[in-house]
């Protein structure tokens, strides 16, 4: 079952085009990621599928109900954690999650108990009257996606959640989004992170406004990369690379701390080929070549390279 | 009211009793204002400084200087001796006006000839001189026909005067500017605390992004409207209470017409500030940007236009219809005929007619505004 569908969905500013004819559907308790540059479209199509962006053209049923006629009833069904995360730093804890309760219109037995879920899942009890302000990012973040299913919506979307948060806390936070999808909540994710789209069990990206790849991270290292890719641990990297880039078996290059990664094509005749050129005629010593598996950010590099041309 | 409009209202009433310097700010306003209009601004004019130089020291001359002394108006500087000395007064400020009386003043007045009496009056201040010309030329006329009367009744012929003036001024008798200017400062302080605080406290939530986070619940923009405003629509019913009760404690404005009938009306102008500052909050994304507009939306066109301190009546056609942009001009109106004049509401409806209007207007103002903002941003 389709928790969402989105049909050729468009937003116009004026002349610019956010979201350029965008369609992919969302599986009931999926997560759900969604990823682009800064600017790509992402947000606006979060604001669209929540129902408080109205689209351009093209629709969405989201839970079943249409983000152009009907976004009351798609608002019912549905959470929402901003970037910013979006609670009052001037009210406490409690408060805070009281507040979002009554927004949503809790009866007061349910919005006591989801009140303990919430801080439960932020480790905040026994700290409920501490302000809001005053707690650390992290803990913040949490007690914002609690507050954002306050009402226990059957489809979340949560745009960039763990944006400026350290490691530990973003695993923590990664472990909350899959308890919710274990329950059967819908997870739609946009994020930065490469590592954390691997979390996911369906990929979409976007680049100015429109998709340029779907499926799950293992579809998408193999079916949108067809070059080897090889690791070389060597010394001078960036003169390496800009050898290497003149090259002809050579696609896309990419520096990986001191390694280097090539995307090479059929041209490619073996690890003599390079090692001939840079320790013979440029006296470069080569410490490794690998053959490895891609990552996603050598997809994605690679998809957005093709996108430019 | 609905749960999600109380949910809404309580919240923002905490924020606001946490923000202790923003409640403060707004409860001190009034007082600080009530202390500024009620005594440092005063069209009354007493105490004028005055200097007189009499050259004649006679029986007369020492008659019309008491005449003159009796009132409240004039205190004397200092009798001074020489011309020379006259300059000096009023360069130095130490005089406003100064009195010279000729020598030959009781000589001339005896002989029916008559007596030239000069004033020299700083006109630096013109509105000041002219009220002082006006005093001093009452006193001066007064003595004259004193005197006249007097020469006539030792001639064994009576005097009597055609006409005698007397005017009464209703509601406010003394002609007191306190009485005059309590009503209007009303009007002053609630809307600038209206204004201000409501669209501080909805581009606040813009700025922070919470906005999106309550756009994306069921709740309807009324009920979040509602609800937001209503702490602040209470705060300006205190504070109305305050400015009445201080009224009374230090100036003896007593409310002579209906306490409901004021209430209502109150309670419809809050309204109208209200949609002022929502309006203000559509067009500003920040809370400095929105701070400017309300303030200055609010208190200038409020002090100066709505016929506070100076009179509609008499300023020209064009600014009389600029007038119409603060609703402070038709609550100011409601005010002084409820609270002085004990008027009902029949006898001043059509402002309450204009107050509504406002509140169509900027409420509808505000929504094209927004709508036009969501299709652009």
């Amino acid at each position: 079952m389709n928790s969402i569908e989105v049909n050729n969905l468009t937003k116009k500013f004026g002349d610019f085009t956010a979201v350029d004819n965008v369609s992919f559907t969302v599986k009931k308790g999926d997560i759900f990621g969604f990823l682009g540059a800064n600017g790509a479209g992402k947000s606006t199509t979060i604001r669209m599928l929540c129902g408080i962006l109205e689209p351009t053209s093209g629709d969405a049923l989201v839970g079943g109900f249409s983000v152009m006629n009907e976004p009351d009833k798609v608002k019912q069904n549905i959470g929402y954690m901003s970037q910013k995360f979006s609670l009052y730093n001037d009210l406490s804890v409690e408060e805070n999650i009281r507040f979002f309760g009554g927004v949503y219109g809790l009866d007061d037995d349910v919005l006591e108990e989801r009140k303990k879920w919430a801080l439960d899942i932020a480790n905040l009890k026994g700290k409920e009257t501490l302000l809001t302000g005053s707690l650390p990012g992290g803990i913040k973040q949490r007690l914002a996606l609690g507050t954002a299913v306050i009402h226990r919506p059957e489809i979340v979307f949560l745009d960039e959640p763990t944006s400026g948060v350290d490691p530990i806390s973003r695993r923590n936070f990664w472990n909350l989004i899959n308890d919710l999808s274990a329950e059967g909540t819908t997870v739609l994710v946009t994020t930065h992170y490469l590592e954390e789209a691997e979390y996911c069990n369906n990929i979409i990206l976007i680049n100015a406004g429109k998709l340029i790849a779907e499926g799950s991270s293992q579809n998408l290292k193999t079916n949108y990369l067809t070059n080897t890719i090889l690791e070389i641990e060597c010394e001078r990297v960036v003169d390496t690379m800009e050898i290497l880039e003149q090259q002809e078996f050579v696609d896309e290059t990419s520096i990986f701390g001191n390694n280097l990664h090539l995307s090479v094509n059929d041209a490619y005749k073996g690890d003599t080929q390079i090692s001939n050129l840079l320790s013979k005629q440029n006296s470069i010593k080569i410490n490794r070549i690998n053959k490895i598996t891609p990552t996603l950010e050598d997809v994605f590099i690679h998809l957005l390279e093709k996108d430019k041309k | 009211m609905t749960a999600r409009t109380r949910a809404i209202a309580k919240k923002e009433a905490k924020q606001l009793f946490r923000d202790k310097r923003f409640l403060g700010v707004l409860l001190f306003f009034p007082v600080f204002y009530l202390g500024l209009f009620g005594y440092a601004v005063n069209f009354d004019i007493h105490n004028i400084r005055i200097a007189i130089l009499d050259k004649d020291n006679s029986y007369e001359s020492r008659e019309l200087t008491n005449s003159m002394l009796s009132t409240s108006y004039f205190t004397l500087t200092k009798n001074i001796s020489s011309d020379g000395e006259i300059k000096k007064f009023l360069d130095q400020k130490d005089a406003q006006v100064v009195m010279v009386i000729p020598d030959n003043f009781s000589e001339k007045l005896h002989s029916k000839q008559n007596v030239k009496l000069q004033f020299l009056i700083d006109g630096v201040d013109g509105n000041a001189a002219t009220i002082i010309s006006n005093y001093v030329r009452g006193v001066a006329l007064s003595y004259s026909m004193e005197f006249q009367t007097e020469m006539l009744a030792r001639l064994g012929k009576n005097v009597y005067s055609p006409i005698q003036l007397e005017p009464i001024f209703w509601f406010n008798p003394a002609l007191e500017s306190s009485r005059f200017f309590i009503p209007g400062l009303i009007a002053i302080i609630l809307i600038v605390t209206g204004v201000v605080s409501v669209a501080l406290s909805l581009v606040k939530e813009k700025e922070r992004g919470t906005i999106e986070q309550i756009n994306v619940s069921s709740i309807n923009i009324v009920e979040l409207l509602i609800g937001k405003s209503l702490p602040y629509i209470i705060l300006c019913l205190v504070d109305a209470v305050f400015i009445l009760v201080l009224g009374y404690l230090l100036f003896g404005v007593v409310v002579e017409g209906s306490m409901l009938l004021l209430f209502i009306t109150t309670l419809i102008f809050i309204a109208a500030s209200t949609s002022i500052g929502i309006f203000i909050s559509a067009i500003s994304d920040s809370q400095q940007v929105a701070f400017s507009i309300a303030l200055f939306a609010s208190l200038l066109p409020s002090v100066i236009l709505s016929g506070f301190v100076f009179p509609i009546e008499s300023m020209p056609f064009i600014i009389k219809i600029i007038t119409n942009i603060t609703p402070s001009k038709f609550f100011i109106v409601l005010l002084r005929g409820i609270i002085l004049k004990g008027a009902g509401f029949f006898a001043m409806w059509d402002q309450v007619v204009y107050l509504i209007l406002y509140i169509i207007i900027f409420l509808g103002l505000a929504s094209i505004v927004s709508k036009k903002k969501e299709k652009a941003a």
